[in-house]
């Protein structure tokens, strides 16, 4: 199960280094330039890539990826759109790992089944859905394993040794320990905390643990690097793409070459710091 | 889909997971787990603490002003009765009001709030966050903050800010910080979603007192219980009233909480007929209403499954209803599973229905009710001209209209 996950996280161990997590949204701020800059993130550095399903009340979601969610919304995204921009992006990258991110009731609504002999097809690997707790595990994590998709966790600091158990069962590929309580894009994490942090989930799961929430460029990227197997941006990515669009949200010359730009340096933090 | 089995009982509800059925549950974020977790344990003590029951009874005898009185509607009654005759239809059900209107801050918002408060008190939480539609349940909620001296932010979408200016102003006076939600469609569902991002990011030293009977278990529950006031004394004042239960109940539903507050004790009595009336906006047939059951599906929002507006992907659509506090694309669970198990009908009244109501009871009884029990109100001339005269009708009054009185206005063409 999830094998493209496993290997890349060999690959970047046998390099002696993180790996590198990016999240932009699918079909912001349309489909086409969405596609590009999907396919410029491997080039650019990024080990694995997450795409936002969009969903118009991502509770957990800060102001930047919300209102890129509302963007591709508006630019018609639905989760038929963003299955397509998996498999176009899968037909020319058939190594990257793909992880699809977002919300529960889209995916309940295009019908769980459905959704995940279509995801599976699409060359997806893994699934993060925020609003689904071990609690809520018949829903889609259970039948998203026994169809060969990796359920990947969030943990969090509120997530305690009594707790992280049962967070890490029934989960695959690997745990995203989120570094601050709070929604996407908020406060740097203190990167003091993060090793810890990282050192006490690995006491529960053998898997991989990546790091986000509040890593906005390469130092930060270097900083997570050092303590956790990989590091996970976002909504700094968005900001970027975002300062490229004009007034109407469309996209300009510059747009896909802001977040490659990005991804760069954040990709030479990550290689800057040397892991055992 | 199975069809439901009729359970043994309607109020056993819900399971140790928190589902009514196959509504309810826990759809929310990591970081926010082990708090719900917590806020069950200390709901479970609090239940089994007869201190804390008793805390209750003084602070709603003594400071909302309860029982609130269940008084016999005898003008509207009566016009109702004409109008059923004036139509050749036999009837006239007898009306009685269920005045929740009177308790302090007007609305019985009040009720469950104080519960929450005292909860948070033995939790230790110093700040109090709240999401407001209507701005009742944040008026509610400041109000017992400043009682208690407890820092209180309240989340309200910018355009309900703005048609309830007055609830705004009480709700600064009281010493409340309120924060227009500009996201989304900037009403009560938005303000949902932020009061939710402020407990994901202040988790450790805050509660989050959710206004209605909806969110993650253990909320819809909670929440009803502490409203459970209202027709446990309606069930006795009817007995004192009338020597015998009602015939039927009737209240208005944007997230339920008065009407499971009215209908919960009288579950379980089969004789007694319960309608819940949500929102028709401009008509469930068009784009513009707050009726989730009758225009809505199955779905997954804000911590719950249950009936929401909704388009084909999935993605939330906006509700809209004349009166904020029905302004919701959902409802809670409890009555997504009490509609499916045929124990409580549904149905709805328009924008306009509702305006009428509001001025008929204002005129035969003297009360301006909210924009929100008007929805019942106008539901109930309907539903009482079809049953006889000695049919007993109870119709939850849960607010009063002062704070509507510019929408009304404003809808009369005459504004103030």
């Amino acid at each position: 199960m999830s094998a493209r996950i496993e290997e890349r996280f060999a690959k970047c161990r046998a390099e002696g280094r993180a790996a590198l997590v990016t999240y932009v949204m699918a079909g912001d701020p349309d489909p086409e330039t969405s596609l590009a800059i999907m396919r410029a993130l491997p080039k650019a550095g990024s080990d694995i890539v997450e795409f936002g399903m969009p969903f118009t009340d991502p509770m957990a979601d800060g102001p930047a990826i919300q209102a890129s969610g509302l963007r591709a919304l508006k630019a018609g995204q639905d989760t038929v759109k963003t299955l397509d921009l998996v498999r176009r992006f899968r037909a020319e990258d058939s190594e990257t790992p793909v992880i699809l991110m977002g919300y529960f009731n889209p995916i309940e609504q295009y019908g769980v089944d459905r959704f995940l002999a279509d995801a599976k097809a699409a060359g997806v690997d893994g699934l993060i859905v925020v609003d689904l707790p071990p609690e809520e595990d018949s829903e889609l994590c259970l039948p998203a394993l026994a169809a060969g998709l990796a359920f990947i966790r969030l943990a969090t600091p509120t997530t305690d040794d009594a707790r992280l158990p049962a967070v890490m069962g029934n989960t695959a590929g690997f745990v995203y320990y989120v570094s601050i309580t709070g929604i996407t894009g908020a406060a740097t994490p203190d990167f003091g905390k993060v090793s810890t942090a990282v050192e006490r989930i690995k006491r529960h799961t053998d898997l991989p643990v990546v790091v986000g929430f509040g890593v906005k460029n390469g130092a930060h990227a270097a900083a997570i690097a050092k303590g956790a197997d990989g590091v996970v941006v976002g909504s700094a990515l968005i900001d970027a793409l975002k300062g490229t669009l004009d007034d109407e949200n469309r996209a300009g010359p510059g747009s896909v070459a802001a977040v490659e730009t990005l991804v760069r340096e954040l990709a030479a933090g990550v290689r800057s710091v040397a892991r055992a | 889909m199975n069809a439901p089995q009729t359970p043994n009982s309607f109020r056993k509800g819900p399971d140790e997971t928190g589902h009514f059925g196959r509504f309810g549950g826990r759809f929310v974020a990591e970081t926010l787990m082990p708090n719900i977790l917590a806020l069950e344990k200390a709901y479970e003590d609090a239940k089994r603490d007869p201190g804390f029951a008793e805390e209750m009874r003084s602070y709603l005898k003594h400071y909302v002003g309860r029982p609130s009185p269940l008084y016999y509607a005898e003008r509207f009654t009566e016009h109702l009765r004409e109008k059923a005759s004036a139509k050749g239809l036999p009837g006239g059900a007898k009306v009685y009001l269920k005045r929740d209107e009177l308790n302090h801050t007007g609305a019985h918002k009040v009720n469950n709030v104080l519960g929450q408060i005292l909860l948070a008190r033995r939790m230790g939480k110093k700040r109090i966050i709240a999401e407001t539609g209507a701005g009742q349940h944040g008026v509610a909620t400041a109000t017992l903050c400043a009682r208690f001296g407890l820092e209180c932010v309240v989340y309200m979408g910018a355009v309900d800010v703005e048609r309830q200016k007055p609830n705004v102003f009480r709700m600064n006076m009281l010493g409340a910080t309120v924060v227009p939600v500009q996201s989304g469609s900037k009403t009560l569902k938005d303000a949902m979603n932020e009061a939710l991002r402020d407990w994901v990011t202040n988790v450790d030293t805050t509660f989050y007192c959710i206004g209605t009977v909806a969110g993650p278990h253990p909320y819809p529950a909670m929440v009803r219980d502490f409203q459970c006031v209202i027709g446990e004394e309606a069930k006795a004042q009817m007995m004192e009233a009338e020597g015998r239960l009602p015939d039927s109940l009737i209240a208005a539903i944007g997230g339920g909480s008065n009407a499971i507050g009215l209908f919960h004790p009288f579950l379980d009595d089969a004789s007694v007929e319960i309608y819940g009336v949500e929102a028709a906006g401009h008509g469930v047939d068009t784009d513009a209403h707050a009726a989730s059951i009758a225009g809505g599906k199955p779905g997954v929002l804000h911590g719950n499954r249950t009936y929401l507006l909704m388009n084909g992907d999935g993605q939330i659509t906006d509700a809209h209803s004349i009166s904020a506090g029905l302004d919701y694309p959902g409802i809670g669970p409890e009555h997504a599973w009490l509609h499916e198990s045929g124990r409580v009908t549904y149905v709805s009244a328009t924008d306009k229905e509702a305006l009428d109501a509001f001025q008929l009871m204002s005129k035969l009884e003297g009360i301006i009710p909210a924009l929100e029990p008007s929805h019942a109100i106008a539901k109930a001339g309907e539903i009482a001209m079809t049953k006889p005269r000695d049919h007993l009708m109870i119709v939850n009054l849960c607010g009063r209209g002062d704070k509507d009185i510019f929408t009304v206005a404003e809808h009369l063409g005459g504004g103030l």
